[in-house]
């Protein structure tokens, strides 16, 4: 920038790159995610004179992942920023876990030469084609002079409607070349108006229905959180007795020990959720797009219920579920339109009648039942009396995705990060180190199994250079668990492929690192355990020896 | 089941046709046909889709369309209430004994000439999927060697035109 600055004073032109880090800055980014490569050096030399923080990963999943997880601690536009060909490639997996769980991101790839676009030279990659179905957006940049409207838009578009990844190819030349700045308040793209007031007809139809229905339950899902409807929410629950029962994605839209709260549902979910959703008379369902784990047979409900549906997306209406009385618009407004219609409800039998239901149905755990393992459940819930309501919990997928998302108490939006629809093991860590970053002064654990670690564990590098202190939790039973147990119940327990046996001392590679650890094999441990991994605010690793026969539900 | 004709207008860039060709594979629609060209206004392509499909599917595929923030303006056009053609170029057998007969033929389906060989006719026609799919029948007893058609454009009747002026998607 510094030679730039020297010459370039009298007509204020600057890079292609500085204009992409000074496009950054307007949009009040203070980190991002990433690792350099030859056609994206250009900007990381524009970087060096910007206060924007770079946090280096060790792999180019790591850093989207860390921008996902920034982006949902934070309610912020996460953005990572990567080199062309295995760079880009590297994130998609990054890419389509954001959109499926609808996060807001802006991924920066370098690319080749424009002159040479075609012509399949070194780390060449179609990225823009390569992500296509999973991007909310992307931009191939052919002209400098765009990059600070297409970083505008892309902003734009990541963070309002249905929050999405955005991405951004820049030949390295259009980086090179020299521009005048010029950065827009506003933004008018005329295919992209999204929706978000709600029609106030259909908004007092929704209302007539809760105040008729006798048996109403709400499924509330990561819609919720992405309006920060959490408030509008609780009035609305509270004010006219409704149970509740989130998505995986909707965890935290209420907190967990809410007396409202059924618990998750789905199939992995808990009974009392699903039994009020087979049986209710209404059910409402707010930002959620009634996936296959949460209602197998969704038209099934909807037979004996009437559906209310609100969401953002109008392409999620009547996509999975037929609907009565659709809404479309944006959460917080519809909701708070909705609360200055409705009182209590008829529901209190029903209210009663599930809370009973869930009593009856909860898990028992017997702490003192096994000697030799650590019961995941139990240790969860010892974990979330110890935690303060500000603990973020990321994790990774399978078992102990399951275990944290039903036994572990999630008490405001935000605190519980876990890859919803694409259940991407490899997540929960770079997520964790994304949420850490965003939240300093929140402790920040990472729930993780001992197959889903070992597909992020290098970003260890990156907890230790940045001096990043999460905390992570290994549920370590040798196996891949969930899948062994798939492998039991639906292939008369021919097991394949499932035993991890051999894996690593993992606190060996957390002392590597130079972080601490310990590992405990019994339940009488836990909690003198968890006191010291939550003790101080530096990396540390609790490995618990779980056993493998121990079900996911 | 049955076929449905959507107009969709979209900014006219590269990589656009690919998106909305891409959601379809993605999605698992199928598409009958498809043609782009550019509108009155150069900024501004308009695709002819040809949908196979009940309801459901083809209220899918405009939603999904409308997501793609390079779609404008999505309207589904009504057979009643539209005109619609296609154009096929056909290249057929002839020789002395009946090139004549090929002739009449195509007279009577007022479609046109526009190569002749010693022994073959190249014939132009235009009109609604069924006209063209006639004349290739009635043309199949001389021996095609070559049909080459495009995708259906459609075009609603009366004074109603689609723009991308207004802003509101449909």
């Amino acid at each position: 920038m510094g030679k730039n600055i020297a010459k370039g004073c009298i007509d204020m032109k600057i890079t292609g790159a500085q204009a992409i880090v000074k496009a950054l800055e307007h949009e009040n980014v203070d980190t991002i995610f990433g690792y350099p490569g030859a056609t994206i050096c250009p900007f990381y030399d524009a970087l060096i004179d910007s206060q924007i923080r770079h946090i280096l990963t060790r792999h180019e999943q790591g850093a989207a992942h860390a921008a996902n997880g920034y982006a949902r601690a934070s309610g912020r536009v996460g953005v990572c920023v990567v080199t062309s060909g295995p760079g880009a490639t590297n994130t998609i997996t990054g890419i389509a876990t954001a959109y499926m769980d609808s996060i807001p991101m802006v991924v920066i790839t370098g690319q080749v030469s424009s002159d040479l676009i075609g012509r399949d030279v070194f780390q060449e990659a179609d990225i823009t084609g390569a992500t296509a179905p999973f991007v909310k957006h992307s931009y191939l940049v052919k002209s400098a002079k765009d990059l600070p409207r297409i970083v505008k838009e892309a902003f734009y578009i990541a963070s309002t409607g249905r929050p999405g990844p955005v991405l951004i190819d820049i030949p390295v030349d259009i980086q090179n070349c020299e521009i005048k700045f010029e950065y827009k308040d506003n933004v008018d793209i005329r295919g992209y108006k999204p929706n978000l007031k709600g029609h106030s007809l259909q908004i007092k139809r929704v209302a007539d229905a809760i105040m008729k229905a006798k048996r109403p339950v709400i499924c509330a899902g990561g819609g919720m959180l992405r309006s920060d409807a959490t408030e509008e929410f609780l009035e609305l629950v509270e004010k006219c007795n409704i149970p509740v029962t989130p998505t995986l994605m909707g965890i935290g839209v209420l907190p967990s020990d809410h007396e409202l709260n059924l618990g998750m549902l789905g199939s992995h979910g808990v009974y009392a959720a699903n039994y009020a959703i087979n049986n209710a008379d209404l059910v409402i369902i707010l930002g959620a797009r009634v996936g296959d784990r949460a209602m197998s047979k969704p038209n099934q409900v909807a037979k004996k219920a009437k559906i209310v549906h609100i969401d953002i997306d109008p392409a999620e209406i009547g996509k999975n579920i037929e609907v009565s009385i659709p809404v479309v618009g944006d959460l917080k407004q519809i909701l708070k339109e909705l609360n200055t219609f409705v009182n209590k409800s008829e529901a209190n039998e029903w209210v009663e009648e599930l809370k009973r239901k869930k009593k009856e149905h909860s898990v028992k755990i017997n702490p003192k039942g096994t000697s030799d393992y650590v019961n995941p459940k139990y240790l969860l819930s010892i974990l979330a009396e110890m935690v303060d309501k500000d603990t973020i919990v990321t994790t990774e997928v399978g078992q102990n995705q399951i275990w944290a998302a039903n036994n572990f108490v999630a008490r405001r939006p935000g605190s519980f990060i876990t890859s919803g629809g694409m259940g991407t093991m490899g997540y929960g860590l770079p997520a964790a180190i994304g949420a850490k970053t965003a939240c300093p002064d929140s402790k920040v654990i990472c729930i993780s199994g001992d197959g889903s670690f070992q597909m992020s564990m290098q970003e260890l590098g990156t907890m230790k250079q940045n001096k990043i202190g999460v905390k992570v939790l290994i549920f370590n039973n040798y196996r891949l668990g969930m899948v062994r147990e798939l492998q039991k119940v639906r292939h008369c327990s021919r097991y394949t492929q499932v035993f991890l046996d051999e894996n690593p001392d993992f606190v060996g590679i957390f002392k590597a690192y130079g972080f601490e650890g310990q590992t405990i094999t019994n339940n009488k441990d836990i909690k003198k355990a968890l006191k010291k991994m939550l003790e101080d605010d530096k990396p540390y690793l609790l490995e618990c020896i779980v056993d493998p026969e121990e079900s996911t539900l | 089941m049955g076929k449905h004709t959507l107009s969709v207008l979209v900014e006219n860039q590269p990589g656009v046709l690919s998106r909305v060709a891409g959601l379809f594979s993605r999605r698992g629609f199928n598409i009958d046909s498809l043609a782009v060209g550019v509108t009155e206004d150069p900024e501004v392509s308009r695709i002819t889709i040809v949908v196979d499909g009940d309801e459901y599917v083809v209220e899918q595929v405009s939603k999904q369309l409308n997501k793609l923030i390079d779609v404008i303006k999505i309207k589904q056009l009504e057979s009643f209430d539209s005109v619609s053609r296609e154009l096929a170029l056909i290249k057929v057998n002839a020789d002395t004994a009946t090139r004549s007969e090929i002739i009449q033929v195509v007279g009577i389906f007022r479609a046109n000439i526009v190569d002749v060989s010693k022994n073959t006719l190249t014939i132009e026609i235009s009109g609604g999927t069924d006209k063209v799919a006639a004349l290739e029948d009635m043309l199949k007893q001389y021996g095609i060697k070559e049909i080459v058609r495009t995708g259906t454009i459609a075009i609603e009747r009366g004074n109603k035109y689609i723009k991308a002026k207004n802003n509101d998607k449909e």
